[in-house]
This record gives C-alpha cells, structure tokens and sequence, in this order.
C-alpha cells in the first residue's frame, strides 16, 4: 500500500497546521508572560516539568485527559455526519444521573434507602453493577443527545442550539432531583444523592492514582476512530456528512444515521458522566457539572474531530490544565491564566481551519498532461476490477448484471 | 480510497507514539520510584525530630473561585494573607479549584512539590470524598476544612473549624430594622439548605426584634453563583419598594452593586464589602478567619498537632471569639443605630442575649421555639433548622 505524494502532503497538512497553530497560540502566550513580568521560558519549562516530565506528573495529566476524551467524542462523532453538537455537558450530567440512579438501585433496591437498609445491600456482584451503571449511563447520554439528533432530522430544528439548551436542561433536572426526590437527607449543606457503597466504587488501575475511565476513553476514542473509518456505516456517515442530498438520493437511511450517530455520541459523554460518579464522587451532586463538557468541544475541534488525535488532544489538554497549579504557584501569575492559554489555542486552531489548502507546499503538483498507460498507473483498480469480475462469474453461472455485452464476452474468459 | 490510505499511517504512528509514551511512562516511574522514597523519609523523619525547626511551616490553601470575589474565598484569602505575615509561615495558594479529581492533585501537588505539611482546602465541597482520601495518604500531614464534617471515625489528621453567622446577622437585620424607610427588606439566597436558613432566620429575628410587623420577601436563585440571576432578583425587589437587600450567595458583589445602582440600602455577607457600595452599604456579617488560622499556626508551632491530640478535631465559634465581625458601618447608618449594635453585641458576647430565644414561629404560623426556650448557637438541634421565621414571604421548598 504505498503512499501517493498527495497524501503525504495532505498529511503533512493536517499534522503541521494544528502544530503551528499551537505553536503561534505559544509565542502569543508568551508575550503576554513577558509583559506580566515573567520568563515565557521560564514558564514554558515549568508547565512542561508538571505535566509531562515524569511518571508522577503525566499521571496528572492523564488523570485530567480521562473525561475530556469521552466527552470530545460526543461532538467528533456527529460532526462527520456534519452535525454540530455542543450538548456535552448534559449528556454528561444525564450519563451520570443515570449511572447513580442504576447503581443505587441495584445495590440498596431504592434510589433512597430507609436507614436500616443501608447495611444490607442487596448482593448484586461489583462486575453486574459497575456494567448496569456503564449501560445506564450511556443510555442516558445517548437518549438526551438522540433527542438533539431526532429533533434535527424530523422536526428541523438546529441541533447546535437545541443541544446547547438542553445543557440547561439537563443541569436543572440535576440540581432538582439532588436537591429534592433523590436528596440524602444527610447531606444538608451540599445536596447530594445518596452515596455508593464502597464495594460499587471504580477504583484506580493499580499502583497509579488513574481511574479506569482512561481506559474507557482510550478504547472508545479507538473503536468510534474504527467505527467512522472502516465500517460500512461509518462510510455511510461520512457520505451523508459530505453531502447529504447526494446521501438520500443514493438511498442511504440518513435519518437513522443522524440519530444513531448522535446516541452513540451522547453514549460515549454519558459514561463520562458514569464515571464521574462511579470513580471520582461516588454520588451525584452539583460538582458533577466541573466544565468536561465544555472542554471536550474544544479538544474536538483541536482534533479535527479524529477520535484517535483526540487522544493526544486530551493529553496536552489535560497536562495544560495539570500545569495551572505551577503558574499560579511558582509564578504567582492569576487563576485565570491557564484559561487563557486554552482560550488563545482554541482561537488560533479554529483560525487555523481557514489556512488548509492556502500553502503551496502541501499541494498536488498539477497532474502531468498526458496520463500514460492507465494499466500501468493504476494496476491495483484494474486488477481488482478483473478479480471480481472473475470470482462473480464463478460464483454464479450468469455473468455479472451491471457488466456491459462486451465485458459478458466469453472471449474476456481467456 | 485515498482516505483509507491517508489514515494508515497516522494510525501505526499514533500507536507507536502511544506505545513510545507508555515506555516512557514506564520508565520515568523507575525514576521517580527511586528519587521519591528518600524524600518521603526526609520530611517524616524532619516533622517528627523537629517541630520547631528553621523550617518554615508551609500551609496550602485552595480555593473553589476568584480570590478577589467579594465573597467566601476572599475571606479565607484575607486569612490566608494574615497568616502568611507571621514569621516562619510560608504559604502557597490555589485559586478556581474545582471540585473534582483536580483539587485532589493540587493537594498532592502542594504536598510534594511544596513541601506543605498544612492543608486549607477551604470549599465545603473539598472534603467528601477529595480530603478524604487524600488525607489517608499523607497521615503526617493535617487538613483543616472549613465546616464541621469532622466525625469520630475519619482519619485523625483531618480538623474542621467553623465560624457560626448567626449573631452578626442577628444584629445586621437590627441596623436593617433601623434604617428601613419602608418597612420591607429583601433577601438573595442560593439555596435553602440549612446555613442559608441560618443566615436568613436570625436576620428577620434581628428586625423584628426592632420593629416586630416588618416583613422581608426572599429569593432563591436556586445555585451559588448565578450572576444575572442575582441582579434580576436584586432588581425585582427594588422594584417591589424595598429598600434593604441582604444576601447569601458566593459573591455577593452583583446584588450589592445592584441594589447601590437602585438607590437601596444593602447588607453584605462573609467579607467587608463597603467600597462597592459607598452609600447604601449598611454593615454586614464578615468572617475573621485570620483568627482561627493564627491559633492553628501557634499551635502547630508549639508542637502541637491533630494526631496528638494537640488540637481539638472541631473548632467553633462566633462573636466572642472573635472568628466573626461586622463590616463597618457605612454613612447611611445613624449614631443611634451604631449604638445599638454595639450593645446588642455586648450583650450577646457576655451570654445576656441570645438569638434563638422562643417564642419563634415558621412563616406558617407553627411554634419552632416554644416560649421559655432557647438555644445556645451551638445548639445540635439547629443544625435541623429547614424552615424560614415568621415574618419571611417565600417557601423553603
């Protein structure tokens, strides 16, 4: 399978823009230290130092990339078929009330435990539960961006908007339930429902201080990658995608497509939000809404939504958040300049979007004007065109119905 | 086709680059896992040999906002700043910290990197399960927290102070009284869960222990920090002819420069907010929590420390002990009014006043506090306060 020079520089596009772009976001954070007084240096090395340069360090890192690559995966997946979700936050809340309301059914029988209960949990394995909950969750992540998807393809309503505000929706429903039907009366000062037991906690993977969603999104962010570009659905996705006229005209089911895309979309930041429960509070409360939804987007768009740089994305993402700290510690320089820094990379990726296709460098040479012989520039087409013309004439004793008299001929056969 | 082809190589190259961090992971935790241990036994052995060492004592504080919010974390900051004036304390700070995994690594990160052995982590919402469980990790280092989970049972290295509201804003809700030219007040609250309650009560008890038919509307805008919110309630009242606003929200600089935009009087919260509001700011409950940081700092450096037994697990207090304070008065404060607070406060520092004194009703007419009955502020029984006093319009639910 060798390359063609045209896509080693398409590649080289697509790697070297979102690079510069970084690289330019950089040098524009880096004035702005120098005019706070700081070395850009200085702080270059220390926001490398704690987030990248040991095992300790990139476990921070990873430790913070974990949610962001499940909840990017909920605007990637649809913006291949050229939608454009932002509901990442409520998919996630959604994920993780139904994630808490899943695990405190199975082990207690009751969102709401009478206290003489609390001792006797009903026995249900770890294995049964953390998986109802991972089910629960994602189904509820996936039916509340579902919704956006079903709203969008039958009732036209603009899914960015719509998935926007039910952001709200979902947080309103969060703060209601906590505050109300499902309220652990013990908790008095900071609402909450009642808390997991122990046993039902997804702990850390051993001797890290990582919890398992790490993996969940590292797996994830490979299957949707697997999904999007080598499945026939995927291909039907991105065709829709490209031009979703041509799409229904080709009679591909775009509807379906809008909203299985979209429930899968919405699966992937719901277990977000299970694991948010799950690993890290272990109840559901209002510190569920910590901003995962809102910086999944911005590590979508920074991938150009490929689930696997999403990975990476959420890695530098996550070692920039790690490196907060050290800023405001070594450096005394405000709480808010990390955000900063994150505001100025997502700027300059999304400015950068307008640049594919502007260098000459990563362009085709025009192609040469006499094409030589086709069978020896492309022996792979014929070759394979020959092949299935073979193997559909032993298969079946008619020739093959879309062949032409003339390619039927058995003289072909020789 | 050519997507297909485009995509094979970023694949194996993300893979191998996925391999090439995880052997560099893999190997750098060879590194650490040797450089760590011989730190850790330093600082233990360091903490334990020496308590007044040359050492300065580093203390951490965390903050869940802006530490210039007008607010709650200002106040702690205020503390925090306090107590990094005092000799051998160095502290390191750390602003909007969520409550998540990540205030977990900035407690591990101020332990490690810092060498904090003194932990302030200062948002009520730190402490299930975040100081928890970093607290089992680091048994030599104390956390102190500000509220009063601390139970018999949780690790021993985990303290709570706490400064009870009650009192300031029994006599903030006199000067409100006082100074009222309509007879309504208002109030801005987030959520009525049981401090809100204890914020709200004794400040229509203070008005009505002045003027006994006043009545005060309140609003809850249902979360901690909803800026429009605020203001559209803050509006909303004006617009109702009342004419003193207090609140309880994280920051309570949207409705005080609200109500100063409309002309009314207003009553602040947890810091000292009279500059954003020159005219109308009446008074207000403030925290000292510099106080109880100082105490804890003499302590430790006496020696003294959570696991032995040193310092007491709980630390409360109010107007006496000086962990609360009324904000100045501001000039719409008569001379009258400014007497009487001090009086009253008098009074209740030396006990002849009490704030929960009965007969207190609900707003809906049920006797919560029989007559002959009072409550001290540290009484358990008001920690269950889940209902508004009479003389408060709104519901609880």
């Amino acid at each position: 399978m060798a390359l063609s020079r045209s896509n080693w520089r398409s590649m080289a596009e697509a790697i070297a823009i979102p690079i510069g772009a970084i690289l330019v976001a950089m040098v524009l954070f880096g004035i702005f230290c120098a005019f706070y007084g700081k070395n850009p240096f200085a702080i270059y090395a220390s926001i490398y130092k704690s987030a990248f340069s040991n095992w300790r360090a990139f476990q921070g890192s990873l430790l913070r990339a974990a949610p962001l690559m499940l909840t990017a995966l909920c605007t990637a997946l649809p913006a291949r078929l050229g939608l454009m979700i932002i509901g990442n936050e409520g998919a996630l809340v959604m994920g993780a009330l139904g994630a808490i309301t899943a695990g405190l059914l199975l082990s207690y029988g009751s969102v709401l435990p009478p206290p003489e209960q609390v001792q006797n949990l009903l026995g249900v394995p770890p294995v049964v539960v953390m998986l109802a909950m991972a089910l629960a969750g994602m189904a509820a992540g996936g039916i509340w961006i579902g919704i956006a998807g079903a709203l969008r393809h039958y009732r036209a309503v603009n899914e960015t908007i719509s998935s926007l505000l039910m952001n709200y929706i979902a947080i309103a429903l969060l703060n209601h339930l906590v505050e109300g039907p499902m309220k652990d009366p013990a908790s008095l000062n900071k609402p909450s429902t009642f808390p997991l037991p122990e046993i039902y906690k997804l702990g850390n993977i051993p001797s890290t201080r990582i919890h398992y969603g790490l993996i969940f999104g590292l797996i994830l962010c490979i299957v949707a990658y697997f999904l999007i570009q080598h499945t026939t659905f995927g291909f039907a996705a991105r065709t829709a995608g490209g031009n979703v006229k041509a799409a229904r005209v080709a009679g591909l089911p775009v509807g379906k497509l809008t909203v299985t895309i979209c429930f899968l979309a919405g699966a992937c930041a719901g277990l977000a939000g299970m694991v948010e429960v799950a690993a890290v509070q272990g109840q559901a409360n209002a510190s569920i809404v910590a901003g995962y939804g809102y910086a999944g987007i911005l590590v979508a768009f920074v991938a150009r939504y490929n689930p696997l740089a999403a990975i990476l994305v959420s890695i530098l993402l996550g070692g920039i958040v790690a490196s907060g700290g050290a800023l405001q510690r070594t450096f005394g320089m405000p709480d808010a300049t990390v955000l900063l820094f994150q505001g100025l990379v997502f700027i300059v990726v999304l400015y950068s979007e307008s640049l594919y296709g502007r260098f000459p460098i990563f362009k085709d040479k025009p192609p040469e004007p006499a094409p030589p012989n086709p069978l020896h520039s492309s022996p792979c087409i014929s070759l394979g065109v020959a092949e299935k013309q073979d193997k559909l004439k032993r298969t079946s004793k008619h020739p093959a119905p879309f062949s032409s008299p003339d390619s039927a001929t058995p003289k072909f056969e020789v | 086709m050519s997507t297909r082809k485009y995509l094979y190589i970023p694949r194996r190259q993300v893979i191998r680059g996925l391999l090439a961090t995880a052997a560099f992971g893999a190997t750098s935790k060879l590194w650490t896992g040797c450089a760590s241990t011989p730190s850790d036994t330093q600082a233990g052995a360091g903490g334990e040999a020496s308590p007044v060492s040359d050492k300065p004592l580093v203390m951490g504080f965390i903050y869940v906002g802006a530490k210039d919010d007008y607010g709650w974390n200002q106040a702690q900051a205020m503390g925090a700043a306090e107590v990094a004036k005092l000799s051998g304390v160095k502290i390191v700070e750390q602003a909007s910290v969520p409550e998540t995994k990540e205030v977990q690594e900035v407690m591990r990160n101020m332990i490690e990197q810092d060498g904090a052995t003194i932990l302030f982590p200062t948002s009520f919402g730190y402490f299930d399960p975040h100081i928890l469980q970093v607290a089992k990790d680091y048994p030599e280092v104390q956390f102190f927290h500000a509220g009063t989970l601390w139970k018999e049972g949780l690790p021993d290295n985990i303290g709570s102070y706490f400064a009870l509201v009650d009192e300031g804003q029994f006599i903030a809700g006199r000067v409100a009284a006082m100074t009222s030219k309509t007879g309504k007040l208002g109030f801005v609250a987030a959520k009525p869960i049981n401090p809100v309650l204890r914020n709200i009560n004794p400040f229509i008890l203070g008005a009505r222990s002045v003027k006994p038919d006043i009545k005060m509307q309140v609003i809850f805008t249902g979360d901690w920090s909803l800026p429009v919110k605020e203001a559209e309630a803050t509006n909303s009242l004006a617009d109702q002819g009342i004419d003193v606003v207090a609140m309880h929200v994280d920051s309570p600089k949207v409705v005080i420069e609200t109500a100063e935009k409309r002309g009314i009087y207003s009553s602040g919260f947890h810091a000292a907010q009279n500059d954003l509001a020159p005219k109308g700011y009446l008074t207000g409950t403030a925290y000292k929590w510099g106080t109880i940081f100082k105490n804890y700092v003499e302590m430790i450096q006496g020696g003294k420390t959570l696991m032995n037994g040193g310092i007491p697990h709980q630390v409360i207090g109010s107007l006496k002990e000086g962990y609360i304070e009324l904000a100045p008065f501001g000039p719409a404060v008569s001379e009258e009014a400014k007497k009487d607070a001090e009086d009253v406060k008098a009074k209740i520092i030396d006990g002849s006043m009490m704030v929960y004194k009965g007969v207190v009703k609900d707003n809906t007419g049920n006797v919560e506090i029989p007559a002959g009955t009072a409550y001290k502020i540290t009484d358990p029984k008001l920690t269950q306060i889940d209902w508004l006093a009479e003389g408060v319009i709104g519901k609880t639910s």
